[in-house]
C-alpha cells in the first residue's frame, strides 16, 4: 500500500514537472468554439466554460497543489519543530508559555482563521501557503516536545553535557535527529491536509485566483455548470482524491516502517 | 486556566485585524468603493484607530466583555451579535445532528473492524476509511448535488425551505425541512467520520489486548458481552477527547457546506463577511468560534472526569 502511495507521489511530481510537454494545449487559452465540450478523444477530460482543455488545467493544477502542499508544510514543520525543541528542552516557564500558545491556536477553527487572515490580505499563492503553514504548526510542536521530553533524560544527553557540549549543540546534534521520525510522518500527512485546504479555499474563490488553474478553482466552475457539465466536477475532484490518498498511504507506510511496535 | 486562554484568543483575533497593510479603513475603502465617508468614520471610531495599539486593544476588549461586537458594514447595519444569534442555532443544531450520526455510525464500524481484525471486512473498512480521509468535502457535496439533485431530481440542493412552504401543514413543513437537510447533514457528518472510526478501531484493538478482557472471556462470558460491554466502554474513553477536538473542525467545515447548500447559518455569514470584508462580522465570528471551541474542550474534560473514575479520584 505504502509503495503504491510512493509511486503515485513520484508520478505526480513527474506529471507536474512535465505538464507543458504532456499536452498540446495552453492551460489558459480561451477557445470560443469548444465551450463545455464533453470528454472526447480530442479533449480527454472535456472543456470548461471558456473552451479551455480540462486535462491541461488539471495537469497544471498539480503544480500549484504540490507547491502549496510542500511550502505550507515546510513552514509548519520548521516552526513546529523549533517551538517543540525549545519548549521540551528548556521546560519550566518557557515550556508553559509556548504550550499555552499552542492551546490558544488550537482553539481557532483553523479554516476560520485562514479565511479571516486572507480576508484582510489580498489572496496570492504565497500568502495562502504562509497562512496554511502558520495555522498548522501546533501538532508538530506537540509531537516534537513529547519526543524531546523523553530524549532529554537519556544517558547520552547526560554524557554530551558532561563533555561540555553547548545547549545548541546538544539540541541540534543529539536531540533533533532522534526526534525527527514522528515529524516525517506528520509532514507527509500534512502535505495531504494542506492540499485539501488549498483546494477548499480556491473552491470558495479565496485561494488561487483564476486564470491560474488549481484543482479547487476548476471545481468552482464545476459547481456553476453542474447541471450541464459533470466532467468539470468529476476530474479535478478525482485528482485531489488520488493525491491526498497517495500522501496518506505514504505517511502511514512511513509510520509503520519507523515504529518497531507495528512491525510484523 | 480559562482566562489566559480567552485573553490569548482575543489577542490573536486583534492581531489578525491589524495584519492588513496600512489602516484597515483605507483597505476597506480601496476594496469596496461603495463604502462612504460615514462608514469610514464609523470604522475609525469603532476600532479607535487614532489611539495607540495597546489602548485600542483594551477598548475593544472592554466592548467584547459587554458583548458589544459592533455593527455590520452591510446595508442592514445591524449589530453583529444579533446577526450571529439568529444564525448560530442553525449551525449548532445541524452540527449536533451530524455529530450524532457520525459517531453513531463510526463507533460500531470501528469496533467491527477491530473485532474482525485482518479479515476481508476489516480490509474493506480500511479502504473505505482511507478514501474517506482523502475526499474533499466540497467535492462530495458537488457529487451528491449532481446525483440526487440533478440526475435523480429527488432532493433539493439549496436553502432550508421550498418557496412558499408557509402554506404547508406542519407535517409538510417538517418533511420539506428534512428533505433539504439530508444532503448537508450527509456532507457534514462525513467530514470526520473516517477519522473517528479509525480511532475507534485502534482504541478497541488496544483494549482487546488487555488482561481484563482475557479474564472476562475466561469467566465464560459471551463474546457479545465481552466486546460490547467490557471492551467498548473502556475504548470509548479516549473518544470523549476526540469529540472535544473535532469541534473546531466541525465549525470550520460549516463554512464549506453552508456556502455550497446556501444554508443561512454562521458559516455562510462568515463567508459573506469575508467576501464583502465586513470586519466586525469576521472578528465577531472568529472570537465566538474560538470561545465555542474552548467551551467544547472544557465540557469534554469534565465529561472525561465523569466517565473515568480513575481521573475523578485524583
Amino acid at each position: 500500500m505504502a509503495m503504491t502511495g510512493l509511486i503515485v507521489v513520484l508520478l505526480l511530481f513527474a506529471v507536474s514537472l512535465m505538464a507543458p510537454f504532456l499536452t498540446p494545449y495552453d492551460p489558459s487559452a480561451i477557445n470560443a468554439w469548444d465551450v463545455l465540450q464533453a470528454p472526447s478523444w480530442k479533449h480527454w477530460f472535456g472543456t470548461d466554460e471558456l473552451g479551455r482543455d480540462v486535462l491541461t488545467r488539471v495537469l497544471f493544477g498539480a503544480r500549484i497543489s504540490l507547491k502549496v502542499g510542500f511550502v505550507a508544510v515546510g513552514i509548519a514543520v520548521l516552526l513546529g519543530t523549533l517551538v517543540g525543541l525549545v519548549a521540551g528542552y528548556y521546560g519550566g516557564w518557557v515550556d508553559s508559555l509556548l504550550m499555552r500558545c499552542v492551546d490558544i491556536m488550537l482553539c481557532f477553527p483553523s479554516f476560520f482563521l485562514i479565511l479571516a487572515v486572507i480576508a484582510f490580505l489580498n489572496p496570492s499563492i504565497w500568502i495562502i501557503m504562509a497562512v496554511i503553514g502558520l495555522t498548522g504548526w501546533m501538532g508538530v510542536a506537540r509531537l516534537v516536545r513529547a519526543e524531546v521530553l523523553a530524549i532529554r533524560e537519556m544517558d547520552y544527553i547526560m554524557a554530551a553535557r558532561c563533555i561540555g557540549c553547548s545547549d545548541l549543540r546538544i539540541i541540534l546534534r543529539h536531540i533533533l535527529p532522534n526526534a525527527l521520525s514522528p515529524v516525517l510522518v506528520a509532514a507527509t500527512l500534512g502535505v495531504a491536509g494542506a492540499i485539501l485546504t488549498e483546494s477548499a479555499l480556491s473552491f470558495l474563490g479565496i485561494g488561487v485566483q483564476p486564470p491560474t488553474p488549481s484543482w479547487g478553482n476548476i471545481l468552482t466552475s464545476g459547481k456553476d455548470y453542474i447541471e450541464f457539465a459533470w466532467w468539470l466536477s468529476l476530474f479535478p475532484g478525482k485528482a485531489i482524491l488520488i493525491t491526498v490518498l497517495a500522501y496518506n498511504l505514504l505517511g502511514e507506510g512511513i509510520r509503520d516502517a519507523l515504529d518497531p511496535r507495528t512491525m510484523k | 486556566m480559562l482566562v489566559p486562554l480567552m485573553l490569548g484568543i482575543t489577542l490573536i483575533t486583534f492581531t489578525v485585524i491589524h495584519l492588513a497593510p496600512g489602516e484597515p479603513v483605507d483597505m476597506q475603502m480601496a476594496m469596496n468603493p461603495k463604502v462612504g465617508k460615514e462608514a469610514r468614520e464609523r470604522l475609525t471610531k469603532f476600532y479607535g484607530l487614532d489611539k495607540p495599539l495597546h489602548e485600542q486593544y483594551f477598548t475593544w476588549l472592554g466592548k467584547l466583555a459587554r458583548l458589544d461586537l459592533g455593527r455590520s458594514f452591510s446595508s442592514d447595519n445591524r449589530p453583529v451579535l444579533d446577526k450571529i444569534k439568529e444564525r448560530l442555532p442553525i449551525t449548532l443544531s445541524l452540527n449536533l445532528v451530524a455529530l450524532i450520526i457520525e459517531f453513531g455510525l463510526a463507533i460500531p464500524i470501528g469496533v467491527l473492524a477491530a473485532v474482525r481484525r485482518d479479515t476481508i471486512l476489516d480490509k474493506g473498512i480500511t479502504v473505505v476509511v482511507f478514501l474517506g480521509f482523502a475526499v474533499p468535502t466540497f467535492w462530495l457535496a458537488l457529487l451528491l448535488m449532481y446525483f440526487f439533485g440533478v440526475k435523480l431530481n429527488c432532493l433539493p440542493i439549496s436553502g432550508l425551505h421550498t418557496l412558499g412552504y408557509e402554506s404547508y401543514s406542519w407535517l409538510g413543513r417538517l418533511w420539506d425541512l428534512t428533505k433539504h437537510l439530508v444532503l448537508p447533514i450527509c456532507v457534514a457528518s462525513f467530514g470526520s467520520f473516517a477519522g473517528v472510526s479509525r480511532y475507534m478501531r485502534s482504541a478497541m484493538l488496544q483494549v482487546i489486548g488487555q488482561d481484563y478482557i482475557t479474564t472476562a472471556r475466561a469467566k465464560g462470558l459471551s463474546e457479545r458481552v465481552v466486546i460490547w460491554k467490557h471492551a467498548l466502554r473502556n475504548a470509548l474513553l479516549p473518544l470523549i477527547t476526540l469529540l472535544g477536538f473535532s469541534i473546531p473542525g466541525l465549525i470550520g467545515g460549516s463554512v464549506i457546506f453552508e456556502t455550497i447548500f446556501a444554508i443561512p447559518g454562521m458559516g455562510q455569514l462568515f463567508y459573506q463577511g469575508v467576501m464583502s470584508r465586513d470586519y466586525p462580522v469576521v472578528m465577531g465570528i472568529l472570537v465566538i468560534g474560538a470561545f465555542l471551541t474552548l467551551l467544547g474542550n472544557l465540557i469534554a474534560d469534565i465529561s472525561y472526569a465523569l466517565a473515568d473514575p480513575r481521573i475523578r479520584q485524583q
